[in-house]
């Protein structure tokens, strides 16, 4: 399996944020946000269960 | 609905599609026609993306979903957000750095034209299908509710958005979306703070968790592995995963939004916008759902939502059993009322045994309530009175009950926004890639009269969709069907493009008899098991059938071609 070549310029690109400098940043942002928002949903669960 | 709701309605529905017209009354060359002006910034995108996966049902249906299953059916989005990282990252640049019009013009440059035309046949099949449901959905519970004609809907409502779609082309769906969907969450912000409102003055907003949670409805994550359930962590996070990666990533109603992008960054931007909004936004509309079903524990619910299906059904020999199962389902909601009254009581006072005594009391009550429902839905199916799933009606008709005038007509106005920007996004998508991948493939003339051509492909698509819309007959809950619909053809056009996209090796041919011999078992599987495994995983069926049949044809071709040579 090989991954595919995207545009060159494309990976250093900034992505205009202050606080994440770098695509993966903002990668990982959104992965941890989604982390959390199923935790508040379990949690909310768990509450009133 | 009196003059102010039909003024909203038509003030707005109307006005933003004058507005689209106007904002693209200039372009009138192929590119920008098929791509936009090529200014759209990353909240334009985000939100066009949104409008264009949002439609109608899923504001109309979705709170039907929560009165009825809670909050479970937000686990279908869990994929979502981790397709949408994987689509900035791989597939986004790609498409960019191509320059394509549509997403099956990169198959014909990686694998061949057979492939390209296969990818834009399975998107054309899918997406033509459904466009018929996209128009039909909202107008069957709209024209039920409101008196209206069905036919005159459809055709209503089909012509606005054509008229459009054909005159501005994505210029006009991009920007007309982000008003459409100002105008729904307007809406929908409003009919949870009318909910809200209704409630009884006594009732707390814990009270509210405290009920909806003794009756199951927030359970939103459900960790258990079972191929059967429709709901789960598991099915959300993989099946989930591979129908959002197919939808955003392959399918041209969603690529054509984020590729018209001003840049790499805009266009990335709008996607992560959709990665963060899409659950919360979800998750708030079931939530409106769970509202609705303790407000029904309060007021009084009728057994059937679908009013105009049980005044049918009275009209019927089964007015007798109708009229039972009436009274059967009063008494039972009285004593799940007092069952409650008791729990909260309990609750506030603390005495947990009293809760627990009061609380099984309100669910043996809860069951003899379902049951009666369901005896009725029974009765009307044999009687003859068609309709389709009561949860799509439970929201309508609070609304029309409920709210007052002017809020109705705000309220209608945010269903046909809804239901106009995505079926807008689709002719958009349809338009383009019958233009570039089937007729531009197949005569060959100038870029004018490609314009001209893709502006009757429109048309074309846009009438059939209403066309279906007017035969069309549904059981399903809408939003299901709809998602069922996609899943089945998602899985193999997924797995073309991660073979163009991951795997080198894979070539044209290979990949051309291993999707279609992936859709066939696709399709024999989904009418052989059926519901037994739920349709999320039908896409990462299709997806992985289709890379192993192509992968073993491959190998088999390559050993051919050596003893060739």
């Amino acid at each position: 399996m090989s991954t595919p070549e995207p545009e060159r310029e494309t990976e250093t690109e900034s992505t205009g944020l202050p606080a994440f400098p770098t695509w993966r940043g903002v990668y990982v942002f959104v992965a941890v946000f989604f982390v959390v928002i199923v935790a508040l949903m379990i949690l909310l669960e768990r509450s009133f269960a | 609905m009196t003059w102010p709701d039909y003024l909203v309605l038509f003030g707005a529905i109307l006005g933003i599609a004058v507005y689209g017209i106007w904002r693209s009354r200039k372009n009138r060359d192929l590119g920008t026609y098929l791509k936009g002006a090529g200014d759209a910034n990353w909240l334009v995108i985000g939100l066009s993306v949104m409008a264009t996966q949002a439609s109608a049902i899923t504001f109309l249906s979705t709170p039907g979903q929560g009165y009825e299953g809670g909050l479970g059916f937000v686990q279908n989005y869990f994929g979502a957000p981790f397709a949408l990282i994987i689509i900035a990252a791989v597939f986004l640049p790609i498409y960019r750095r191509l320059k394509v019009y549509t997403a099956y013009e990169y198959l014909g440059t990686r694998f061949d034209a057979k492939t390209r035309l296969l990818g834009a046949g399975l998107f054309l099949l899918n997406r033509g299908l459904g466009a018929g449901i996209t128009i039909y959905a909202p107008a069957i519970v709209l024209s039920t509710v409101m008196g209206w004609r069905l036919d005159l809907t459809i055709i209503g409502s089909g012509l606005v958005v054509i008229a459009y779609t054909v005159s501005g082309g994505t210029d006009a769906v991009t920007h007309t979306q982000k008003y459409q969907l100002a105008v729904v969450f307007a809406g929908m912000a409003a009919a949870f703070a009318v909910l809200i409102s209704k409630l009884p003055p006594n009732i707390s907003t814990h009270d509210v968790f405290t009920v909806a949670g003794g009756f199951h409805k927030l359970q939103a994550v459900d960790f258990s592995v079972s191929f059967g359930k429709r709901y789960t962590f598991w099915s959300g996070m993989i099946g989930g995963l591979f129908l959002a990666l197919s939808y955003f990533g392959t399918d041209q109603s969603q690529v054509q939004r984020y590729i018209s992008g001003a840049s790499l960054r805009e266009s990335r931007m709008g996607l992560m916008f959709n990665a963060v909004c899409k659950i919360p936004m979800q998750f708030f509309i079931l939530l409106l759902g769970c509202y609705l079903f303790v407000f029904y524990q309060f007021a009084r619910p009728p057994v059937l939502f679908n009013e105009t299906a049980w005044n049918q059904g009275l009209a019927t020999a089964s007015q007798p059993r109708l009229t039972e199962l009436e009274r059967q389902f009063r008494a039972a909601h009285d004593d799940k009322r007092e069952a409650i009254g008791r729990w909260l009581d309990a609750s506030h006072h603390a005495d947990f045994s009293a809760v627990e005594a009061s609380r099984v009391q309100a669910a043996a009550a809860n069951e003899r309530e379902e049951s009666a429902r369901k005896d009725a839905s029974k009765a009307l199916k044999e009687a003859g009175i068609k309709s389709s799933n009561d949860t799509d009606y439970v929201f309508i008709r609070f609304i029309v009950r409920e709210l007052p005038h002017g809020l109705i007509g705000l309220l209608m106005a945010a269903f046909f926004a809804a239901a106009l920007s995505s079926k807008a996004a689709e002719l958009n998508a349809l338009g383009s890639a019958t233009t570039i991948d089937v007729y531009r493939h197949l005569v060959k003339q100038d870029d004018a009269h490609y314009y001209k051509a893709s502006r009757l492909f429109t048309v074309f698509w846009g009438l059939l969709a209403i066309g279906f819309a007017l035969f069309a007959n549904l059981s399903e809950n809408l939003i299901q069907a709809t998602n069922i619909l996609g899943s089945i053809f998602y899985g193999v056009i997924l797995g073309i493009f991660l073979g163009a996209f991951f795997f080198k090796k894979i070539k044209g041919t290979a990949i051309f008899i291993g999707a279609i011999i992936a859709q066939l078992i696709v399709f024999v599987c989904y009418f052989r098991i059926g519901e037994r495994v739920t349709y999320l995983w039908y896409n990462v069926i299709g997806c992985a059938l289709c890379l192993v049949i192509a992968g073993s044809l491959q190998v088999i071709l390559n050993q051919r071609k050596e003893v060739g040579a």
